[in-house]
């Protein structure tokens, strides 16, 4: 009788562990969305396929890889921490962009604020000698305006026949 | 026999050139005509003697000459003609001969030309062309033989020139195929017209070698390449909208650029273009700016060269896979080579380059141009860093990086977006001296207006700030250039008395350049609405429909309804979804995305069902992440609002092309009264 009741509870018991183990898994949650995994996938390259995003990618180990992501988040891996499993794995290349972006910005910022700095010395040049003379300019006395107009014509007519 | 007969007319041409090369150096300095007119009829024979070399390579491709190594590469017998014609280009000892053989068509059109005012130029143009041409020859010659057959020896199947000893000609059953890829309509044209706009900027590049050769550094040069580097412009910009329409109907992933290096390639060159035919104004009005126009053509030829080293050499593969490849060394060579050669010369004559007037006003049409070609040095910066840093990477640290469209979408946009305002005001400025006065009263009413249709899309489409920011921006650039159409056409109105169609139309005829340089710029902003409506107002999703289900998308219902497979007529098995598309209740018709896989290539294709619009693109792709059945198959949808408006916008372009480049009319003759006539007059009058 004891022993039977002893087996009834044992019995109970690994319903109950057994009831609480599906529950967890059912805890996991659905399965990812092609979409969910898409998100990320279009945020990683194909380490095989040049220039290839995961997302687009035909190939069966990338087939695999989408596998992996949608596994990982059914595990409830957060995005950051799938990105960085295959950067682990695969290296930096995966990323779709340089993990330094300091690097990457730096180099044409500065090309790009020099060039800058550089076409506005040139207005500076430009435009203060042509101050100065046209302070000289005004003490000059005035041309004809009928020639001018006559000058710049004939000089537009001869451009055009060139 | 054949193969071996066209491998000889390539030498021929090889030496044909370079002795044309040699001939105009050695007239020109001697003062000896004969040997230039030598020169000149040399580069003249290229063509026809390419025309040959091409023909027998097509027939080689046509008739399934398998020995040849190229024609195993690029055809198989379940090809049709036109495909196996196109293969040309398919593959790279084809394309680089395509190369030379358009470089000659081009050369032999400028020698035909009328000499008599410019003969000095002449030698030099020869020159710079057959050294251009002569490089992309021997390229051919010595490492990538289009001829070069196989040959069964005791290691295995190898691809020589000559007949190795102890080896038999090796001819397989059937060949490779063409990259599936390839088989598409945008693709048999994409490359001829890239490399159209590619070999057309050689000329003006030898045109002004040729004038700091000789020392004419006046405008002249520039005069003589105006149609040559504007029709080089349009095809180059063309060839990228069609490799952006092959992106979108054949890569699977629902958009049309993707900031690849190859793409990135051809787009660098087109920058500095765009830039040098800004430029070039400043120089032909007001006699400034020559030494950078001087670098900017440089920087052209050799950024088209270098394109086509970066899609030919394996050096965007890997850095290592460069330095193994036989032909990028070369390549960068040339670029280097040319590059110093070129800026030497600048050197050379920089006192001759000295400007004749000065800038006096920041607010000047010129000022405006110089701030335009920062902005397209800048985002060619971006560029340019963008595809090198991986390879700077990996030489430095051993680690290869990505750098995808987040890095240029986030670097480039605000360049864009000032180029765009910059459209705005500078067509409003004038030619020496603006103020903000006089730009203010012209561009007060068009920006009023942009704000008024920046709002009324506020309140009816998006509430996206950057969205709103570019959609005002491309309103203000729009509205500007019909007012400048409309300010010209109301005044001829007025003084001709004509009416207002036949103002425009005749406005447009006197002055092409500058108006269909606005037409330009309106067909740039349809295309800046196509973009903008894809980036930023996209919607996609995926999952697999069991049969009669249904998902909705962006306003649409797709339903799955059936699939099929079976045989193409091409050796390719198709598989074929039909999906019914609704809006509401309205039945919109049937769409077929479907999966070629071709044998010869075993390789998959995936093409779309699109439904287009104006309004919007409905973007369906059968996606084979899992095996598509008649219970269940998987589909990526998009709705990419807008998108047609990028196409739309590429048509009104070549429009505008043709009429800037159109052949003006005679100038009319300008009746100008001096003052003694006037006081004759007046005083008969009187």
């Amino acid at each position: 009788m004891r022993s039977s009741r002893f087996t009834f509870y044992i019995l109970l018991l690994s319903l109950v562990l057994a009831g609480l183990w599906t529950g967890s898994a059912y805890a996991q949650g659905p399965t990812p969305t092609d979409n969910e995994v898409n998100r990320i996938a279009r945020q990683l390259y194909c380490p095989v396929c040049e220039s290839t995003p995961l997302d687009v990618c035909p190939t069966e180990a990338c087939r695999q890889w989408r596998d992996l992501i949608r596994t990982m988040l059914a595990e409830g891996k957060s995005e950051g921490e799938i990105k960085q499993y295959f950067v682990e794995q695969y290296g930096v290349r995966v990323l779709n962009e340089p993990p330094n972006r300091l690097v990457s910005y730096l180099v044409p910022t500065v090309v790009i604020l020099f060039g800058a700095f550089m076409l506005f010395r040139g207005f500076q040049m430009w435009i203060k000698p042509s101050m100065t003379e046209s302070r000289l300019e005004d003490t000059k006395p005035e041309a004809k305006p009928f020639q001018d107009l006559y000058i710049a014509k004939l000089e537009e007519e001869l451009k055009k026949r060139k | 026999m054949i193969a071996s007969f066209g491998f000889g007319v390539l030498i021929i041409t090889f030496l044909v050139t370079l002795y044309s090369v040699f001939a105009a150096i050695y007239g020109e300095r001697k003062k000896i005509p004969a040997m230039v007119e030598s020169a000149r009829r040399a580069m003249l024979l290229t063509w026809p003697l390419l025309t040959l070399t091409a023909s027998i390579l097509i027939y080689l491709l046509v008739n399934d000459h398998y020995e040849v190594q190229f024609v195993y590469e690029v055809t198989s017998r379940s090809m049709p003609t036109y495909l196996k014609v196109t293969a040309w280009w398919g593959g790279q000892a084809g394309s680089l001969l395509f190369w030379s053989w358009l470089m000659s068509a081009f050369a032999s059109l400028v020698t035909l030309r009328k000499w008599d005012r410019d003969r000095e130029f002449l030698p030099w143009v020869i020159v710079v062309a057959c050294i251009t041409m002569a490089f992309f020859i021997g390229m051919n010659v010595f490492f990538e033989n289009p001829f070069a057959q196989l040959y069964q020896m005791s290691t295995g199947v190898e691809a020589h020139t000559f007949r190795p000893a102890a080896s038999i000609l090796f001819i397989p059953q059937d060949g490779n195929g063409l990259n599936p890829l390839l088989r598409h309509p945008g693709m048999v044209i994409h490359p001829p017209m890239l490399y159209l706009g590619f070999v057309s900027f050689v000329i003006p590049y030898a045109f002004a070698m040729a004038a700091l050769i000789t020392g004419r550094t006046d405008d002249r040069w520039i005069r003589l390449t105006r149609r040559w580097t504007l029709w080089a412009w349009m095809f180059l910009s063309f060839g990228l909208v069609l490799g952006g329409r092959w992106a979108y109907d054949v890569l699977g992933w629902g958009g049309y650029w993707g900031w690849d290096p190859v793409e990135i390639a051809a787009f660098m060159p087109w920058l500095t273009g765009t830039a040098f035919l800004h430029s070039v104004m400043i120089q032909e009005k007001r006699g400034l700016l020559k030494h950078w126009n001087m670098l900017l053509i440089i920087l052209t030829y050799d950024l088209v060269i270098f394109g086509t080293f970066l899609t030919r050499s394996g050096v965007l593969s890997s850095v290592h896979a460069f330095a193994q490849s036989a032909i990028g060394p070369l390549f960068m060579g040339f670029v280097s080579a040319t590059l110093v050669a070129s800026v030497g010369l600048i050197i050379y004559r920089w006192d001759s380059l000295k400007s004749e007037t000065e800038m006096t006003s920041l607010l000047s049409r010129e000022a405006l141009f110089l701030l335009n070609n920062l902005l397209f040095m800048s985002i060619l910066v971006v560029c340019f860093w963008g595809v090198i840093f991986p390879l700077i990477s990996e030489l430095f640290t051993g680690q290869t990086v990505t750098v995808g469209p987040p890095f240029y979408e986030r670097a480039t946009g605000p360049l864009f977006a000032a180029l765009m305002f910059l459209m705005g005001i500078a067509p409003l400025s004038a030619w020496g001296h603006s103020t903000v006065k006089t730009i203010g009263r012209a561009i007060w009413k068009p920006i009023v207006g942009a704000l008024i249709m920046t709002a009324i899309i506020f309140a009816t489409y998006t509430r996206n700030a950057i969205a709103l920011v570019a959609f005002f921006l491309i309103a203000l650039v729009i509205l500007v250039t019909i007012y400048e159409y409309w300010r010209g056409a109301n005044a001829r109105q007025k003084s001709q008395g004509e009416n207002i169609f036949a103002a425009f139309w005749n406005l447009t005829g006197r002055n092409r350049r500058r108006y269909g340089g606005y037409i330009i710029h309106l067909s740039m902003m349809l295309m800046a609405i196509g973009i903008l409506g894809i980036e930023l107002f996209q919607v996609e999703t995926q999952g697999t429909l069991e049969v009669n289900q249904q998902v909705s998308v962006g306003g649409y219902d797709v339903v799955y309804q059936d699939i099929a497979q079976f045989q193409g007529p091409d050796g390719r098995e198709v598989t074929r979804a039909v999906l019914g598309v609704y809006k509401g209740s309205e039945y919109l018709g049937e769409l077929n995305p479907r999966i070629d896989y071709y044998y010869d290539a075993q390789q998959t294709m995936t093409i779309p069902g699109q439904r287009s619009t104006l309004r919007d693109d409905l973007y369906i792709l059968l996606v084979d992440w899992e095996p598509a059945s008649a219970t269940g198959a998987t589909f990526k949808i998009f709705v990419n609002p807008l998108v047609n408006w990028l196409w739309l916008g590429s048509l009104l372009f070549l429009v505008g092309v043709f009429i800037a480049a159109w052949p003006e009319k005679d100038a009319e003759p300008v009746t100008v009264r001096s003052q003694a006539s006037v006081q004759q007059q007046t005083s008969a009058a009187d």
